[in-house]
């Protein structure tokens, strides 16, 4: 207070009393924006929030579907090369492949020369094998008829369809089409503006599905275009009003990966029905794979469980007795102060040095396996063990001491007083802060990347030293592959995530709202 | 697993002594307990101990020196050609013998591989059935001797609680452990690096490029390990993501405990607590994914030349990723000033945001800053989002929309996949690893102490 002239007023920037009406909207206006900038702090920090889960759910509701064909299969004995076997294992063992490829080859007999047929085989995934094999194990009999499967579309085709390869515009012009062959060209006569003044040298793509065919457009004049035919037509009829239209791609066939013809078969298909976006279970089947539409969680699902499991059994136990020791037993005094401080400061030690010490003791020092749960468990519980003590003490310390001195008054010990009295009365909370605990370590990624969970896991883990991975370990190695169909397989397998934390957190609540005291 | 099944059966028979022990002291009294020193659980539970400790202790030291002992004996029993070998080879036989008892496939099994992989696999499955021998014969010699033990004057409660007490103690001893075990790995594994790199290179070099070549006369045969760029690189990410969260999360703190309803508060609290609870990968998928192409996109529209793994990309999210921990440290801090404080202030006249900059905001400063502090060791040891938005080229620049590498990345890229423990480019991951420890453990430690020593002011 050297300033002893000044009124308080004076030092909140007060000048004098004349002008204080002026003076006190000035600080309203003061206050105001003060209040402003609170609220778009916390807006923009929810804003965030929402701009961040929009996003995960605007690209991941798609990956929870898959495009899929159905298919004419003619299930021919000589070609599944199974002569007159028709047990059980030998239809497990045989290759479906040349059938799929008979049955799309019969699809579209004009396909000819070699690049053009692997583009055709290679509309359908490599999983429609095993769907057509399912079919034929449910039901042998169906070998030498005809059936219709449905098996899944490639990657490519699941993404055209979903619109994220190009972008698509589609009218039906309301005019009649005169369809003329001209060698192998073809014309195609409407009148009016059917055809918008297309320029087909623009490097868009434009295709007329017609009479059951479909044309690319190579050169547009007035109401006469001519074009080139991907699939034939049934027949040159003159073609009504509503019942032809045009397609435009407008990303340049050598930026997609799929070119028009693909895009042709596919439109045909379309026309009759056959195409089809389901609901995606093998994504909750099936473990990693190169090919975005066969890639599942499950296998990443249970690693995680496993992993959790073995968290949850050494941080708990230990978690727990530290914390009983800590607060109910220790005596005040240097040692039971360095362990407290340690503890403080081991919770915020990042998570990526648990890996190295993962990586340096457990798998150098001890030879543990690599990439196991047993391994990865261990280091998330020497993570969460922190947050389980601080927790539990804080439990601890709620149950009021009239509660102990009751239960050593009628002559308990001091530990029965503990685990018969004040443990049973903190585990409401103790459970609370170990279920948050693990919510933490079922989101955590780094630690796991040290001791090598970041493996190419196929099959689904059956025990706690198999090879396996973790969920979020799935989605840092999903959001790392090129393929645009994996983007979408990343979102899903997050909103899978976010799911099991909410899930747990909500668990958390649960269990507070309906056992906490208050004393 | 067969270390677990004998565990199982050791806990089985405890769980016989427990039955044995109680029935025991029963039997001892005629039933009437008040002739027994403690409950008769206790003497269960003194049977069950004498039986598990020991046999568990044997079980668990049996199978740590289990694998050196095998080893040690294959080599001696090896021919005098092989024994003279060097320990490199050495060790690559051992692999090969190891991979070839587990069934793995060998690649040139010469027959002396095949003769110590039978010796070692004899070994292994003899030492399995002494050790089960001799876990089952403790437990039940303790069974026994415990049995006889037992008398009603056993002051069996007493010796119980002081099992458990050793029992706690030890838990307790676990965080200093793995704090101990975090120090000694990253001193023993970064000594081992600062013998092949000199200290000072490592911490005051200007060039980054751990990637040392196999052939000598490769291009950029010599790994440089000047960790200048890569601390530069942390640092920048760091205040890009402080400039994000610092004032957004004290500002929200602010509106939260000073101006907001408690029913806004009941409802934007939660949505913190969850921005705090996102995983840091979907983080790090936001940004490479979203936030990257989109400040990519600003950046070339204003005719700027933008990296795609600008520093900007993971400082931003970072920064929101951090925002919940300044604003609930903050909140914690506001509200731990005492309400006369304000109440003062408006008695005086004073609107709410000149209480709240003049007399709330000082007095909480001690938290703030430990907030902050905190915050700041959060952003320097986060991994996923710069490793999946940052880059790994280590550039030594100030500019938020060049891609830079952080300790972090260069941490996890070093190691993950194979890796052969002793190159420096290996080691050199933990030299980062003791860097960053002690960078978080300082600020962390300055952080406890700042929140500590002022906390108590009214309390």
């Amino acid at each position: 207070m050297t300033d002893t002239g000044q009124t308080p007023g004076a030092r909140l920037g007060l000048k004098n009393r004349t002008t204080s009406d002026e003076n006190v909207r000035q600080r309203y206006r003061k206050e105001r924006r003060f209040k402003l900038l609170g609220q778009l702090a916390l807006g923009s920090a929810i804003g965030m929030l929402v701009f961040l889960l929009v996003t995960i759910v605007g690209n991941g509701y798609s990956g929870f579907f898959q495009h899929e064909i159905a298919l004419k299969v003619h299930l021919d004995p000589a070609r599944l090369k199974l002569g007159d076997k028709r047990d059980a294992e030998s239809l497990a063992r045989t290759s479906y492949g040349n059938v799929i490829k008979d049955a799309l080859r019969s699809e579209f007999p004009d396909v000819k020369g070699r690049t053009d047929r692997r583009a055709l085989s290679k509309l359908v995934s490599k999983d429609a094998d095993t769907a057509v094999r399912d079919a034929v194990l449910a039901n042998p009999e169906i070998i030498g008829t005809t059936q219709t499967i449905w098996v899944k579309a490639t990657d490519d085709v699941d993404t055209f369809l979903k619109g994220h390869m190009s972008a698509v515009e589609q009218w039906s012009p309301d005019v009649a089409a005169k369809l003329s062959l001209e060698g192998d060209r073809v014309r195609i006569t409407a009148a009016g503006s059917a055809f918008r003044d297309l320029q087909p040298a623009d490097g868009s793509s434009y295709l007329v599905s017609i009479n059951g065919g479909v044309v690319k457009l190579i050169d547009v004049a007035g109401g006469v275009a001519k074009g080139e035919v991907l699939v034939a037509p049934r027949d040159t009829a003159t073609t009504p009003a509503g019942a032809w239209h045009i397609s435009a791609y407008a990303t340049p066939e050598s930026d997609r990966r799929l070119n028009d013809k693909a895009i042709a078969w596919i439109a045909k298909l379309q026309a009759e029905d056959r195409v089809e976006n389901r609901f995606n279970v093998s994504f909750f089947q099936t473990g990693a794979s190169t090919a975005p539409e066969s890639a599942g969680i499950w296998s990443a699902v249970v690693g995680s469980f496993l992993t959790l499991v073995v968290t949850l059994a050494i941080s708990f136990p230990i978690g727990v007795l530290a914390a009983l020791y800590l607060e109910e037993f220790a005596p005040k005094n240097r040692w039971t102060d360095v362990i407290e401080v340690n503890i403080n400061n081991l919770a915020a030690v990042p998570s990526i040095i648990f890996g190295l010490l993962g990586l340096a003791v457990f798998l150098t020092l001890f030879g543990l396996p690599r990439s196991a749960p047993v391994v990865g468990g261990m280091v998330l519980a020497l993570m969460t063990l922190p947050t389980i003590i601080i927790a539990s003490r804080a439990a601890l310390k709620a149950v009021p001491p009239s509660i102990r001195q009751a239960a050593l008054g009628m002559g308990a010990s001091r530990l029965q007083t503990v685990t018969h009295h004040v443990l049973p009365l903190a585990m409401p909370g103790i459970l609370t802060g170990t279920i948050i605990g693990m919510a933490q370590a079922l989101g955590e990624t780094a630690p796991l990347l040290m001791i090598g969970m970041v493996a190419f896991i196929v099959d689904i883990p059956g025990g706690f030293t198999d090879s396996a991975t973790v969920l979020p370990v799935q989605i840092y190695l999903w959001a790392d592959s090129p393929e645009r169909a994996f983007l979408a397989k990343t979102s899903a397998a997050i909103m899978v995530l976010l799911a099991f934390l909410i899930l747990m957190n909500a668990l958390a609540v649960l269990l507070r709202k309906r056992f906490e005291r208050r004393w | 697993m067969s270390g677990l099944l004998l565990a199982g059966c050791i806990a089985i028979l405890a769980l016989v002594g427990f039955w044995l022990g109680r029935n025991r002291a029963m039997a001892l009294v005629d039933g009437n307990i008040r002739n027994l020193h403690s409950l008769p659980g206790y003497y269960g539970a003194y049977l069950a101990l004498w039986c598990a400790l020991p046999a568990l202790m044997l079980v668990v030291i049996w199978s740590i020196l289990d694998g050196t002992v095998i080893e040690n004996l294959v080599i001696a029993g090896l021919p005098d050609s092989l024994a003279t070998q060097s320990l490199d080879q050495r060790s690559l036989f051992l692999s090969s013998v190891r991979n070839a008892v587990s069934g793995n496939i060998v690649s040139n099994p010469t027959p002396d591989i095949l003769a110590a992989a039978t010796h070692y696999a004899a070994l292994q499955s003899l030492s399995h059935w002494v050790l089960t021998a001799a876990g089952l014969a403790l437990a039940a010699a303790g069974l026994m001797i415990a049995r006889r033990m037992i008398v009603p004057t056993l002051r069996s409660r007493e010796t119980v609680e002081k099992v458990i007490m050793v029992i706690m103690i030890a838990a307790s001893g676990v965080a200093v452990l793995t704090t101990i075990g975090i120090v000694l790995s990253l001193l023993f594994e970064a000594s081992r690096f600062f013998a092949i790199v000199p200290i000072t290179d490592f911490l005051f070099g200007l060039e980054w490029s751990p990637q040392t070549a196999i052939r000598a006369d490769q291009v950029g045969s010599s790994g440089a390990f000047g960790a200048v760029p890569v601390f530069a690189g942390t640092i920048l990410i760091t205040i890009i993501a402080m400039v994000v969260a610092v004032p957004i999360g004290l500002f929200s703190a602010i509106y939260l405990s000073e101006y907001a309803s408690p029913s806004l508060r009941g409802v934007a609290k939660p949505l913190l607590e969850i921005l705090a609870g996102i995983p840091t990968v979907v983080y790090g998928f936001f940004a490479a994914l979203t936030i990257a192409p989109l400040i990519r996109g600003w950046g070339e529209g204003l005719g700027l030349d933008v990296s795609s793994e600008s520093a900007l990309a993971a400082g931003l999210v970072m920064g929101v990723m951090i925002i919940p921990f300044v604003s609930s440290l903050s909140d914690d801090a506001i509200s731990a000033v005492p309400g006369a404080l304000r109440d003062g202030s408006y008695a005086l006249g004073a609107t709410k945001s000149e209480t709240v900059t003049r007399v709330v905001l000082p007095a909480a400063l001690p938290g703030i800053f430990g907030a902050v502090l905190l915050a700041v060791s959060r952003a320097i040891g986060e991994t996923m989002i710069v490793v999946m938005a940052a880059g790994l080229a280590a550039n030594l620049t100030a500019n938020p929309f060049a891609a830079v590498t952080t300790v972090t990345v260069q941490i996890a890229t070093i190691l993950v996949g194979d890796q052969e423990f002793d190159s420096a480019k290996t080691l050199s991951a933990f030299a980062l690893g003791l860097v960053l420890f002690c960078a978080t453990l300082m600020l962390n430690i300055v952080a406890l102490l700042v929140v500590r020593k002022y906390r108590e002011k009214y309390d």
